[in-house]
């Protein structure tokens, strides 16, 4: 009996039959239902959110070294944040088997960059193995695993937006039986990297490669599809579904295991077919290994942004394969049609720190999250954001370089600030900064679907625990200056601020709203705009709330929908003709 | 791809998409086909697009749809049907649920929302259905159906059979919201006019 799954919901099914014992994460588009899915689904398996991606990693090198099997996942920038463990585990490799999943953005449809995580198996060399669907990105969950301990080496699963958040059809297993993990063993040589060890074990990891090579070529994992040999493709992942979808009779030499590459099947298959081409998602990762065999290949695909059917299709048509290809036409309406973009929620906590930030004229270094939407029109307040923790650190680096602290402000999230913001805020500390950090405490990682962290007092399975206090963490590291101040009242927000930036020390602010989806509360206290009162000077649009519209680009007075206005009353604030007013229930 | 079945989904966020591709997909795979579905889940929640591409038959490669190859495009919002014009097949189908949100860029007065899209959308296709989804479902019971009863009005251009069709919707919406939701299924077929 077949289940459409997501490919997400597939490497959870697959940690479940491979016997996993722990998984960790942090949650990040678009890995975050894996986590999700087997905190929900199995409670055979330790699940939990780690307050950041290197953490998560070095949970999961813990498990493996007492023997049991670790699942970690991240999006494609965790691995950088994961990345100094995963180098050496590389090193030392493992005991119970390691499979870390890296779910790719190409697109960026939520991520800061496209980077292309197939490199990183390279850089670490590790074997790296590609999913085209979600029963293999079930079925190659269990083969990581037993490739990771036949060759003492973590693996990494590839996994990229399309095959993560697509769902297709999977054959369910049954979980296999795994002694349980017989706890840590003794291996200094092994386990304590050292110069004198990690010299060793780089010898071990340059053989291992050679042995992995001689398997990728053997791999039933690789999989050539002999067919019309005017065309031989090499592919892998999501876009071998493209290929097979715009050239349905090429011949396609599919790749399970993408590092390292099967150099002889790939000479094999090149010497079948006519003309060699590879098609692949971002970085010419297989096109210039390809080359560096002598193979005469050209590259189809995308440097830049997702790939898709249409586009490899338009690509294949440019490249000569016409006869092949199928044709599109496009005699459709193209119209300029007004954008859609997201937007923070009515009522948004955030939306007033912004607003105010604007109203000082402040620089806003920034950082990931639901609030990384104040830099869209209207607001436009956050000048800087590159990587989760950034804000703290740019922050300081900009009044070290200009002599200045009363100018910037950094902004970063509760979830972000554990995540990565607390050492820069030791920074501050230590290194005698002025300035002032925004932590905006909305007790959730909200962007991502409303996830727990450290801070919120709760696991992922759902559990009380120790709630971190950010107050108190800020005090606790030095920090003089500590205020918890409520967004949804401008003057305090002003005030608290005003003082905060002027105060030539180091300021710390917490606001304290959880976020708007967390409640769950009915009974909301909704305003309109009295037409009357409303003299049309359009201040309350420069809120960017989602409510709050003009009637016509003519007529230039406000309203609100009743049907999103959440009653936050930030908007009655800012009003100066006193025309936004609460809605009397006489229903 | 002959033999298989295209389908986009798209709105706006809130709208109940995902839960309608869901439910057609479900019932897909019921009938015995092959199905694939893909789905951006970012930025619903922030008032954004939703898109959700359903494709099923014999056997689906990619779980994207081509540009003029949808045979079926169910909008739950106007500007959104215009937005997805571009992968519908000329004699492709267009049910669209006759309700407007303005996107924050039309709100703020920086641009405007397009008049006459149905006027637009027959120009350029022969099947062009305009159906009022949430008064329907407020008919039978809840605004929040509003997704079945363009579901209901879908069945009536897909050869599902139709207990396939409520036993998918039972399986997937909330158990109390079950009835609501076949009733404004049924409805969005009589009042689809297809």
């Amino acid at each position: 009996m077949k289940t459409l799954l997501s490919g997400n919901e597939a490497v959870a099914r697959g940690a479940y039959e491979s016997g996993v014992s722990v998984a960790s994460a942090y949650p990040g588009t678009p890995s975050t239902e894996i986590l999700e899915t087997i905190a929900s689904n199995f409670p055979e398996i330790y699940a939990e959110w780690s307050p950041n991606e290197k953490v998560a990693f070095e949970v999961g090198v813990g498990c493996s070294f007492a023997g049991g099997r670790a699942l970690v996942a991240m999006k494609h920038v965790g691995v950088n944040v994961a990345a100094d463990p995963l180098f050496t585990l590389s090193y030392t490799g493992v005991r119970g088997g390691f499979v870390l999943v890296s779910a790719d953005d190409p697109g960026m449809h939520s991520s800061q960059n496209e980077q292309d995580n197939r490199n990183y198996a390279r850089f670490a060399k590790v074997p790296m193995l590609d999913p085209s669907d979600s029963q293999e990105a079930k079925d190659f969950v269990l083969r990581a695993f037993q490739l990771s301990e036949q060759f003492d080496v973590p693996v990494i699963l590839h996994s990229t937006t399309r095959i993560a958040h697509s769902k297709s059809l999977v054959e369910l297993g049954e979980r296999v039986e795994m002694a349980p993990p017989q706890g840590f063993i003794k291996d200094c040589q092994k386990f304590v990297m050292i110069p004198a060890h990690g010299r060793r074990r780089h010898a071990i990891v340059e053989e291992r490669l050679k042995k992995l090579r001689e398997y990728s070529d053997e791999c039933s994992l690789q999989r050539m599809e002999i067919m019309d040999e005017e065309i031989g493709i090499i592919t892998s992942g999501i876009s071998y579904q493209y290929c097979r979808e715009v050239l349905p009779q090429a011949s396609i030499l599919k790749l399970g295991i993408i590092y390292p590459l099967p150099e002889n099947l790939i000479r094999e298959f090149a010497g079948r077919v006519k003309k060699l081409y590879v098609v692949e998602e971002l970085d010419p990762f297989f096109e210039e290994q390809i080359r560096e065999m002598g193979l005469d290949v050209q590259g189809i695909g995308k440097r830049l942004g997702e790939l898709s059917p249409d586009v490899l299709a338009e690509s294949f048509r440019d490249a000569g394969a016409r006869n092949t290809a199928r044709m599109q036409e496009d005699d459709h309406p193209d119209i300029q049609l007004p954008a859609r973009p997201p937007a923070m929620c009515p009522g948004c906590p955030h939306r007033s720190v912004f607003y105010v930030l604007k109203k000082k004229k402040l620089t806003v270094t920034g950082d990931i999250g639901c609030y990384t939407l104040s830099v869209l029109p209207p607001l436009e307040t956050m000048d800087t954001c590159v990587c989760m923790g950034a804000s703290i650190g740019t922050a300081m680096g900009i009044e070290k370089a200009t002599h200045r602290s009363d100018n910037v402000v950094a902004v970063i999230g509760d979830s972000t600030f554990v995540h990565s913001g607390i050492t820069g805020l030791v920074d501050m500390v230590y290194n005698k900064s002025k300035g002032t950090v925004i932590i905006l405490d909305n007790e959730t990682t909200a962007m991502t679907g409303r996830q727990e962290h450290p801070g919120t007092g709760r696991t992922l399975m759902g559990e009380e625990t120790t709630r971190i206090k950010l107050l108190d963490l800020a005090r606790s590291l030095g920090v003089e200056y500590v205020k918890e101040v409520n967004p949804y009242n401008l003057d305090e927000l002003e005030s608290v601020l005003d003082e905060a930036i002027n105060l030539d020390k180091l300021a710390v602010l917490v606001t304290n709203q959880p976020c708007l989806l967390l409640r769950r509360s009915r009974e909301v206290q909704i305003v309109e705009v009295d037409q009357d009162l409303c003299i049309g000077c359009q201040l309350c649009l420069r809120l960017g709330c989602p409510a709050i519209s003009s009637i016509t680009p003519d007529d230039k007075k406000a309203r609100i929908d009743p049907s999103l206005c959440s009653g936050c009353m930030v908007c009655v604030q800012i009003c100066r003709s006193k025309a936004i007013l609460p809605v009397t229930n006489d229903e | 791809m002959s033999g298989v079945t295209n389908i986009i989904l798209t709105g706006v966020g809130g709208q109940g998409i995902l839960m309608a591709s869901e439910i057609i997909s479900e019932a897909a795979v019921q009938v015995g086909y092959d199905v694939k579905k893909s789905e951006i889940h970012g930025m619903a929640q922030r008032g954004g697009s939703v898109n959700s591409h359903v494709r099923f038959g014999e056997k689906v490669y990619s779980p994207l749809v081509m540009k003029g190859d949808c045979d079926l495009l169910l909008a739950f919002e106007k500007l959104e049907a215009l937005r997805m014009a571009s992968f519908i097949k000329e004699d492709g189908a267009i049910i669209v649920n006759d309700q407007q949100v303005n996107p924050s860029t039309v709100a703020s007065g920086a641009a405007t929302y397009p008049e006459n899209i149905e006027e637009i959308l027959n120009i350029h296709f022969k099947s062009v259905t305009f159906i009022d989804a949430l008064k329907i479902a407020k008919a039978a019971g809840d605004p929040r159906a509003a997704n079945t009863a363009l579901l209901g009005a879908a069945s009536k251009l897909l050869s599902i059979p139709v207990e396939i069709w409520e036993d998918a919707i039972s399986r997937r919406v909330p158990k109390r919201a079950i009835e609501v939701n076949l009733k404004s299924f049924y409805m969005g077929q009589q009042d689809s006019g297809l």
